[in-house]
C-alpha cells in the first residue's frame, strides 16, 4: 500500500497527480476463503480489516452486491457519540469511540473525525430527569458527559432559539464533548484500502443468492459470480439482513424501515456542534463543506425503497425550524433514504446462529454509523475465535427469548 | 405519499390520516401462561420482514379510528388491497395476482389502493 503523507502529496504534485496507486484491487473471486463477510459497508469492511490486522486471518473476502459503502454508510448523518444508558451498550459504543479517536492514524486515511461535541436537548421536566440519569450513568462508565441548563446551551449554540417563547422551550441538554462527526464515505474507503493492503479480496457487484449448509454447518455461499466456499460467514447487511436470514432459514426480530436525511445548500460556518432533540424530533449539524445535514425519525412502515415519505420530511423540517428559526429560509439541496434494520430494544444483534459458522451483525437500526469500528472490532474477534467477544456477548439473538433485553430507546430515541 | 382506501369509511384518504402498526394477522397465544419462552419471544418480537408483498395493520388515526389491514409491496410501495379486520388477504406472496374468485371479493368488500 502506498502510504499517504504530506511529502507524498508534494511528490505526486510533480507528476500532476497522475500516478496515484488505486486504493484497492478488483480481484476475481477465489474458490475458497477462510472467512466471507457479506456486506461491503463500513461495518463489513472494518470487520475484514480487523480480521486481517489483529487476528492474522488474511484469506478473507468481502462480498458486496452493489458498490462499496453505497448503503447506509453513504446515507447516514455521520454523527458519532457514545452516551448510551446501559452498561452493555455503553461498553460497545465507547469501545467504538476510542477506536474512532485513533482511526485516521491507524488507517493512514483521513476520516475527518471531528470531536465537535453533541448536544441532546431536553424540552420537558421528564426529558431533564432522563438526561441527568443518562449523564450520571455515562460518567460511572467513564464516558464524558455534562448536564447543561438553557443558558449553557445558548452559550454553545448562539443561533438556537432558547427563549421561553418557543413552543417547546429548551430547558437544558446533555453534552458529550468527545462526540462529533466523521466523513462517512472516507470511513468505508479507508477501511477498504487498509483491508485490501492486508490481502483481503473486496468483491463488488457480487450478490449472495443462497447459502450452502450441510448438517447444520455452513460451508459456502452461492453468488451471481459462482459458488464461494468458507466455513465462517459473517452477515453484515443492515436493512437486507432479514432477506439473508430467510435464505438460511433463520428468523430475526428485525423490521426494515426507510430513514431519511437531507442536506441544504452550503452556508458560511454557522453551527459548530451537533444538536439533537428527542422531543421535537430532529437533529442537525453542519458539514465542513457548509451544508446543513439534517435527519429525524424513520418512516413508520416497512420498506426497502431507499426513499422516504413527504410527511416525514415535513415533520423533520418543522422540528429544525422550531429549534433554529434562522434556518427557515434555507433551501434544501438533496434528500434520500437508507434502509435501517430496527430491533425491538433499539440495540444491535451480534450473534451466532443455529447454523454453525454463520454469524450475524445487524439490527443497528438508526444508529450504526457511530459504532462502525467498535462493532467490527468485536465482531472480527468473535469470527476469528469462534466465541463471541465479551463486549458482543450481551447482544446475542437469544435475548429475545430469555428476556435479557438492553433497552436503549432513550439514548436512541431520535434517529441518528 | 400514500393514498389509502379505508375499508370502513369507504374512501381514499391521505397517508397522514393513518398510522402503520406493524405486521398483520399476529394471533395472541391462547394461553400465555402455558407458552414456552421460545413461543412467547416469537410472538412478541419476531416479525416477517419481506422484500415484496407484506400484510400490515394500519389505523385510521384521525378518521374513523378503526384498525384494518393493508397488503403492500415493500419495494415498490404499491398498495395492493385493503381489507377489514377478520378478513383474509386475496393478494399474497404465493398469489401476487390475487386468488381467483372468493366470496369476500365478490361482495365488494375489497378495494384496490392507489399511490398518488
Amino acid at each position: 500500500m502506498q502510504r499517504y503523507s504530506g511529502f507524498g502529496l508534494v511528490k505526486h504534485a510533480l507528476s500532476h497527480h497522475e500516478n496515484w496507486q488505486r486504493q484497492w484491487r478488483n480481484p476475481t473471486p477465489k474458490k475458497q476463503y477462510d472467512v466471507i463477510i457479506i456486506g461491503g459497508g463500513g461495518h463489513g469492511l472494518a470487520t475484514a480489516y480487523y480480521l486481517a490486522k489483529e487476528h492474522g486471518v488474511k484469506n478473507v473476502a468481502v462480498l458486496e452486491k452493489g458498490w462499496l459503502g453505497g448503503g447506509n454508510t453513504a446515507r447516514n448523518t455521520t454523527i458519532v457519540r457514545s452516551n448510551y444508558l446501559w452498561d452493555e451498550a455503553a461498553a460497545l459504543y465507547e469501545h467504538s469511540m476510542k477506536l474512532w479517536e485513533g482511526l485516521s492514524q491507524d488507517l493512514n486515511y483521513n476520516v475527518m473525525f471531528s470531536q465537535r461535541g453533541v448536544l441532546n436537548l431536553g424540552h420537558t421536566l421528564q426529558d431533564m430527569r432522563d438526561i441527568q440519569r443518562r449523564v450520571n450513568a455515562n460518567r460511572l462508565n467513564g464516558i464524558d458527559g455534562e448536564v447543561l441548563d438553557a443558558k449553557g446551551v445558548q452559550e454553545l449554540v448562539p443561533i438556537m432559539d432558547c427563549s421561553k417563547n418557543a413552543r417547546y422551550p429548551v430547558l437544558g441538554a446533555s453534552w458529550q464533548p468527545r462526540a462529533g462527526v466523521a466523513r462517512h464515505d472516507a470511513v468505508a474507503w479507508g477501511f477498504a484500502r487498509a483491508a485490501d493492503a492486508h490481502g483481503v479480496d473486496i468483491l463488488q457487484q457480487t450478490e449472495v443468492t443462497g447459502f450452502k449448509i450441510r448438517d447444520g454447518q455452513i460451508y459456502g455461499v452461492h453468488t451471481n459470480r459462482g459458488d464461494i466456499e468458507a466455513k465462517t460467514v459473517g452477515c453484515v447487511a443492515a436493512g437486507n439482513s432479514g432477506v439473508l436470514a430467510k435464505m438460511a432459514g433463520i428468523k430475526l426480530p428485525l423490521e426494515s424501515h426507510p430513514l431519511q436525511a437531507l442536506v441544504s445548500e452550503p452556508l458560511k460556518p454557522v453551527l459548530d456542534t451537533v444538536v439533537m432533540s428527542n422531543h421535537v424530533h430532529g437533529y442537525i449539524s453542519q458539514s465542513d463543506k457548509g451544508d446543513l445535514v439534517i435527519g429525524a425519525g424513520i418512516d413508520g412502515y416497512n420498506g426497502y425503497g431507499q426513499r422516504g415519505s413527504y410527511p416525514t420530511v415535513e415533520h423533520t423540517l418543522q422540528a429544525i425550524v422550531e429549534m433554529f428559526p434562522i434556518f427557515s429560509r434555507v433551501r434544501m439541496n438533496r434528500q434520500w433514504g437508507g434502509i435501517v434494520d430496527t430491533c425491538p430494544d433499539a440495540c444491535p444483534i451480534l450473534s451466532k446462529t443455529q447454523v454453525k459458522g454463520l454469524y450475524f451483525n445487524c439490527g443497528w437500526g438508526t444508529g450504526g454509523f457511530k459504532a462502525t469500528p467498535g462493532s467490527a472490532h468485536v465482531f472480527a474477534a468473535s469470527l476469528a475465535k469462534g466465541e463471541m467477544h465479551p463486549i458482543a456477548a450481551p447482544f446475542s439473538i437469544d435475548r429475545f427469548h430469555t428476556g435479557a433485553l438492553v433497552d436503549e430507546h432513550g439514548a436512541a430515541g431520535v434517529a441518528h | 405519499m400514500f393514498y389509502i382506501h379505508c375499508p370502513y369509511c369507504g374512501e381514499h384518504r391521505e397517508e397522514e390520516e393513518f398510522h402503520p402498526k406493524g405486521q398483520a394477522h399476529i394471533a395472541r397465544p391462547e394461553d400465555p401462561d402455558a407458552c414456552s419462552d421460545e413461543a412467547w419471544g416469537d410472538y412478541l418480537f419476531f416479525r416477517d420482514n419481506p422484500r415484496g408483498i407484506h400484510h400490515e395493520l394500519w389505523v385510521h388515526a384521525v378518521g374513523c379510528r378503526k384498525f384494518f389491514n393493508v397488503t403492500r409491496n415493500t419495494v415498490t410501495y404499491e398498495i395492493l388491497e385493503t381489507y377489514k379486520m377478520g378478513e383474509q388477504p386475496t393478494v399474497t406472496a404465493e398469489h401476487p395476482e390475487g386468488r381467483p374468485s372468493r366470496d369476500a371479493a365478490d361482495q365488494g368488500t375489497l378495494h384496490e389502493g392507489v399511490r398518488a
